[in-house]
């Protein structure tokens, strides 16, 4: 058994998935991080992110797969799993070996646990979609605060860019602690100081005048289309998770 | 803005119009090519009331005056409620602010009727027409076609808004009959026809010249309200599948109606909403758009009620037992839709895996198909499969017992007050 130790970036494991063919390893085990010492008595290879080499690997997957069963490759490996890498570098090796496109092979293990991790990113990329709320701020700027479980941030761009042409706005992982800023015309990536984002008051200093309001009649309005005679609260937490509450303006 | 006063007024309307069920946002294709602010495509739920309904539009009424008496609303003209009436600009402005902070898709609106048909109509389209043209709007909206308005204001309403419905209110004439006697059924029937024909010409049109307007891209939707009257599952599944062939309908909602009034007509005030009657019934519709199931393989003389315990795909089978057992790695598709326990994404995937090799149980556990359920009606690439010779009924006893139905607990806590 190889380990391939590489950067965890995309074209780092694309870059070990290289070396896989090139050294022609049979048994490999991918593991992103840093080389330590004792790591020269086991057999292991330090990978350096190349990229010509990961192009060719992405080449290869391009002219195998279709441009979204390679897009989910790129997902799956964003969703930043313990172990994954493996999985991702499992089912790559399976496209090359295989003398057919085998994305839809549900039955292989690999393909269906890539499928699955694709599964909960759309999940909370979706959620994310619904979730965020906005606060108007003093300059116009619509701002909102996120802690998703996954890194579903730039997965977002197109739906809030094409949804919100008109309004400048912020959306902020503050888990991750960076954010995503549209200014009218672009987005862009952004850090701002992690005491600001974390104070909750300095945001609400920040308040256009009429954004309270406006959330006082969305609370309200939460509450006044309850059904009480319906009241299902297993349903109520499986379609909104505690842990999502604190940045939902009804919930707060 | 008179931040109290809209907050009364948000508090009265939101609450009389949130009998209405309908809360899709999904199904239109309004693009944000203006650069303005919104778009409409896939529906998107920002939030889930405690009853566990999904908050997707701003559902209020324009107003709850009405001239209407009918006795299954909180709106009827003789009960003592607080009413209210909303301006055109208050509700651009809520809707426009709400949209602005991602907590809605877009504005449904419906109205009690006040002074006459075309009156209120032409309000509500009033509202839909500033949305768009004055401000850019291209959220979703969903507008009530309201009964006897005139085929102009309907036409102009369709121009505007991404879906329009009309409510049956009661599954059939006679319980329109008995609780809304002021109303007549071909008053609803009219504006559904009216704008399904002018749905199929205007799509026409569109497929000539691409730069022809969108014309309620989101089609027309129903809502019937059930458990008020004494109307049994076929009778409503046979309307509603008749709505669905004859007016192209998107969708019919399944009401379980909330007691709001004492009245010899109507269930008692203390009567439980029928809430798993409304779960089979949505099941059941399921089945009728996406399964391939005709109507009368689900409700039929018969078999005029679904089987409150378990789900109509179930029940279909156990009393079609000469079907099974489907092979998995054979069947077609329509046939692999029909076994219980497997859904539309586990058969689809099922029939893409099955192309490479052939699946075994843990394959298809791993897919997403419900073994506990689909056991009895498969085979796989297994040696294991069920070989007694069961019945439904045994079936549908093993089932039971090693399932925890989500509505245990309801019926027990029913049962306990008596």
């Amino acid at each position: 058994m190889t380990t391939l130790l590489h950067d965890g970036t995309f074209e780092g494991l694309l870059t070990a998935i290289f070396e896989v063919y090139d050294r022609r390893l049979t048994h490999v085990k991918m593991q992103k991080g840093e080389w330590y010492a004792s790591a020269m008595f086991e057999d292991m290879i330090k990978v350096t992110t190349d990229e010509a080499r990961a192009v060719r690997v992405l080449k290869g997957l391009r002219a195998k797969l279709s441009s979204a069963g390679v897009q989910r490759l790129y997902i799956a490996h964003m969703a930043a799993l313990e172990g994954e890498d493996d999985i991702i570098a499992g089912y790559i090796r399976y496209v090359f070996d295989a003398g057919q496109n085998i994305e839809e092979d549900y039955g292989n293990k690999y393909v269906l646990r890539v499928s699955e991790i694709v599964g909960m990113m759309r999940r909370e990329k979706h959620r994310m979609e619904a979730f965020v709320r906005f606060q108007k701020l003093k300059d116009e700027t619509f701002y909102a605060t996120i802690t998703p479980d996954f890194n579903v941030l730039p997965l977002l761009i197109k739906h809030f860019k094409s949804r919100y042409a008109d309004q400048k706005w912020i959306i902020y992982d503050i888990k991750r602690n960076y954010g995503l800023y549209y200014d009218l015309h672009d987005t862009q990536f952004i850090s701002l100081e992690f005491s600001a984002v974390n104070h909750p008051g300095k945001v609400i200093a920040a308040y256009n005048e009429e954004e309270e309001i406006y959330q006082h009649l969305w609370k309200n309005y939460f509450t006044s289309v309850n059904i009480p005679a319906r009241k299902n609260t297993k349903l109520h937490l499986r379609h909104i998770p505690k842990r999502y509450w604190k940045h939902l303006t009804e919930k707060i | 803005m008179n931040a109290e006063r809209i907050t009364e007024k948000l508090n009265i309307l939101a609450d009389a119009a949130k009998y209405d069920v309908s809360c899709a946002s999904s199904g239109s294709k309004r693009k944000n090519e203006n650069k303005g602010l919104g778009n409409a495509s896939n529906g998107i739920c920002h939030s889930y009331t405690e009853d566990g309904r999904c908050v997707s539009l701003l559902k209020i009424l324009l107003t709850n005056h009405c001239i209407f008496d009918c006795a299954y609303c909180v709106s009827r003209k003789s009960n003592d409620i607080q009413r209210a009436a909303f301006t055109v600009q208050e509700v651009v402005d809520l809707t426009i602010n709400f949209y602005r902070r991602n907590y809605i898709e877009g504005l449904f609106l419906s109205s009690g009727i006040f002074k006459n048909a075309d009156y209120t109509m032409e309000r509500l389209v009033r509202i839909a027409k500033k949305l768009r043209t004055e401000h850019n709007f291209n959220g979703y909206i969903h507008l009530k076609s309201i009964p006897g308005a005139s085929d102009e204001l309907m036409r102009e309403a369709g121009l505007y808004a991404d879906r329009l419905s009309v409510n049956l209110e009661m599954p059939t004439e006679e319980g329109l009959k008995l609780l809304a006697p002021d109303k007549n059924r071909q008053d609803m029937i009219d504006p559904m026809s009216f704008l399904n024909k002018e749905i199929i010409q205007r799509t026409e049109e569109k497929k000539l010249f691409k730069k022809a307007p969108m014309f309620a891209p989101a089609g027309q939707s129903t809502q019937v309200i059930i458990g008020a009257t004494h109307e049994n599952d076929q009778q409503i599944l046979q309307t509603a599948n008749h709505f669905y062939k004859t007016f192209n309908l998107k969708r019919v909602y399944y009401s379980g109606y909330v007691p709001v009034l004492a009245d010899k007509r109507l269930p008692a005030l203390n009567a439980s909403v029928p809430m798993v009657r409304e779960n089979r019934l949505y099941q059941a519709d399921w089945l009728l758009r996406f399964y391939g199931f005709n109507v009368n393989e689900i409700v039929n003389n018969q078999q005029p009620l679904l089987d409150l315990d378990i789900d109509p795909k179930l029940g279909w089978a156990i009393r079609n037992m000469q079907a099974f057992p489907v092979d998995i790695n054979k069947a077609d598709l329509q046939m692999i839709l029909r076994v219980p326990g497997i859904g539309m994404e586990s058969a689809r995937k099922i029939v893409s895996a099955r192309m490479f090799a052939k699946l075994n149980w843990d394959q298809l556990k791993k897919i997403g198909v419900a073994i506990n359920r689909a056991k009895y009606f498969i085979i796989c690439k297994s040696n294991e499969f069920e070989r007694r010779d069961l019945t439904g009924t045994n079936i549908k006893q093993f089932i039971l017992a090693e399932s925890k139905s989500k509505y245990l607990k309801n019926s027990q806590t029913q049962l306990s007050l008596f």
